[in-house]
């Protein structure tokens, strides 16, 4: 087999366990819960002024091309529904998970790659503790906590910014866009968009973790492995996005 | 393990350890038994630091056994080797103090994670605080590892690495990087902690006078120097070995006198350089 092939293989293989053991360390003592609620405030709360930001030009920039769009057809008041439905389903979790990919997976990348190369990782474990357990697992749970969250805010000041557009800008009256916008959602939209950020998360998280954790070579293989982790993380949320599409659609198309 | 008659602090039988193909130990057999000080020469890269790392369990070897104070740890869950790893001190290169603790809780870390230590809550900072006196480091507890020099870092490592009272301590390049005084400070300290404790020690290094201080030196507590050691007839003679390194591979093991009598090229040369 060529050695690339065998590379990759190995590198699934690594993330695999990495996963398993960080899951497995959920349920097993000891519980950080110190090193849980500090990553929440950094990934979270750290998060939310970009997460808002993006949010709210997101929903504003298509509330403008949507309303553009649907007036040929005179269906300008529809505006609401097409904002909602792609922002619920699609660009609120796809957008809120590149953001936190962009600034988390990069951050626990030359975090935890920083101390493998300066052999902290080494010393945690020759002092009694599992870096898994006190190093992936916290991030992992405090990243699956917030980016569902961030995601919910990021869809409600997403349609808060089309808001602003449709009763300003497009003459659409505010009343009609947030009810049709409210009625173009259904459960399984708030479920999909629910469950892809929790997806997400585990990408976020444990992207980072693992290239972090693989870091070799100094501080030019902390930098290697900071890249890494962005750009691995960013494809894998696109390929999902497609993915859970896929399944979501297929749902519906078959219960309809 | 065959019952010795000195019990063995680090055992290691036919250990072969590699990298992504590139091996770094080769069939490495030897033994250091409880009590002894063992000096580990080599150059860069001749794998002092895989041994020191195999023998905690951080590396595991591709074949081969390690004993660790008498237990079989080749294949030893990592559960279960932290409890063994309680009974060892280990110094890193760069010390490897946590850059988000703070020095006192550095080195409280093990005292609270290990849980074979079982040390009660109200001791810690007694404890931690002893540590840091052994190293006179008394006045960094709130200091971030960033704001100490080279080698108040590697003290307060020290510091950690003994605050469990461990009865085998491993250090990789102690006095790498330090300027001669400062390193003369920290060989005093490990000898201070192995006459104190009367711990087994291994030692890795480049330095051939570190292992000649190891030799010939002892810790006197009345006035808190190093004084040569068979004078007054005290320790009329120091358990202290070396061992030499190469690609892997161990190329001499034996006694100070052993190795100023060899006249291998690779050998002599670390004695050249020690300057005794």
């Amino acid at each position: 087999m060529p050695r690339f092939l065998v590379g990759i293989i190995l590198s699934i293989q690594e993330f695999y366990i990495l996963t398993g053991a960080a899951l497995r360390n959920v349920f097993r003592k000891p519980h950080y819960s110190d090193d849980i609620i500090l990553q929440m405030d950094s990934i979270g709360v750290g998060s939310l002024l970009i997460v808002v930001l993006v949010g709210f030009f997101t929903g504003a920039t298509m509330t403008m091309q949507l309303a553009r769009a649907l007036a040929q057809w005179g269906q300008q008041g529809q505006v609401g529904t097409a904002v909602a439905i792609t922002l619920v389903r699609e660009l609120g979790p796809a957008l809120t998970a590149l953001l936190v990919a962009g600034r988390n997976s990069s951050g626990i990348a030359s975090e935890l790659g920083s101390m493998k190369v300066t052999e902290q990782i080494d010393a945690m474990r020759a002092l009694g503790t599992d870096p898994i357990q006190k190093l992936v697992t916290p991030r992992l749970i405090a990243t699956c906590v917030m980016l569902p969250l961030l995601t919910i805010i990021a869809d409600f000041v997403g349609l808060f910014g089309g808001y602003l557009i449709a009763a300003n800008l497009v003459d659409v009256p505010g009343s009609v866009y947030w009810s049709t916008a409210w009625r173009a959602l259904v459960w399984v939209d708030v479920a999909q968009g629910l469950l892809k950020p929790f997806v997400f998360a585990f990408v976020v998280a444990l992207v980072g973790c693992y290239y972090g954790l693989r870091a070799t070579g100094g501080t030019q293989g902390v930098g290697r492995a900071t890249t890494q982790a962005v750009v691995m993380a960013s494809v894998l949320i696109f390929l999902l996005t497609v993915f859970l599409t896929r399944i979501f659609t297929s749902h519906l198309v078959s219960s309809s | 393990m065959p019952a010795d008659e000195v019990k063995s602090g680090v055992r290691f039988e036919h250990v072969s350890v590699s990298f992504e193909g590139t091996p770094a130990l080769k069939d490495l057999s030897f033994e250091v038994p409880e009590g002894e000080a063992r000096i580990i020469l080599g150059a860069a890269s001749s794998g002092k630091t895989v041994l020191l790392k195999t023998a905690i369990g951080l590396v595991r070897p591709d074949s081969g056994s390690v004993y660790l104070l008498g237990k079989d740890i080749t294949r030893m869950a990592e559960r279960e080797l932290f409890e063994v790893r309680s009974k060892v001190g280990m110094l890193f290169q760069e010390s490897a103090l946590f850059d988000s603790l703070t020095i006192e809780e550095n080195v409280a870390y093990p005292l609270i994670n290990h849980k074979a230590v079982q040390c009660p809550a109200e001791d810690v900072e007694k404890r931690v605080k002893e540590a840091l006196h052994f190293v006179e480091l008394d006045q960094t507890l709130a200091r971030f590892p960033s704001e100490l020099s080279g080698g108040m870092r590697r003290r307060a490592a020290i510091a950690r690495a003994v605050v469990t009272g461990p009865p085998l301590l491993l250090y990789d390049s102690p006095t790498a990087g330090l300027d001669p005084i400062t390193a003369h400070t920290i060989m005093a300290l490990i000898i201070k902690e192995r006459d104190l404790a009367n711990t087994t020690t291994l030692i890795v290094t480049h330095r051939y006078q570190d292992g000649l201080l190891m030799a010939n030196f002892r810790y006197n507590p009345d006035n808190g120097q190093l004084v040569p050691a068979r004078e007054n007839g005290h320790r009329p003679q120091i358990l202290t070995k070396f061992m030499v390194m190469r690609d892997g591979q161990m190329v001499f093991e034996g006694t100070e006198a052993e190795l100023e009598a060899v006249n291998d090229p690779y050998i002599s040369k670390f004695r050249k350089q020690g300057g005794g």
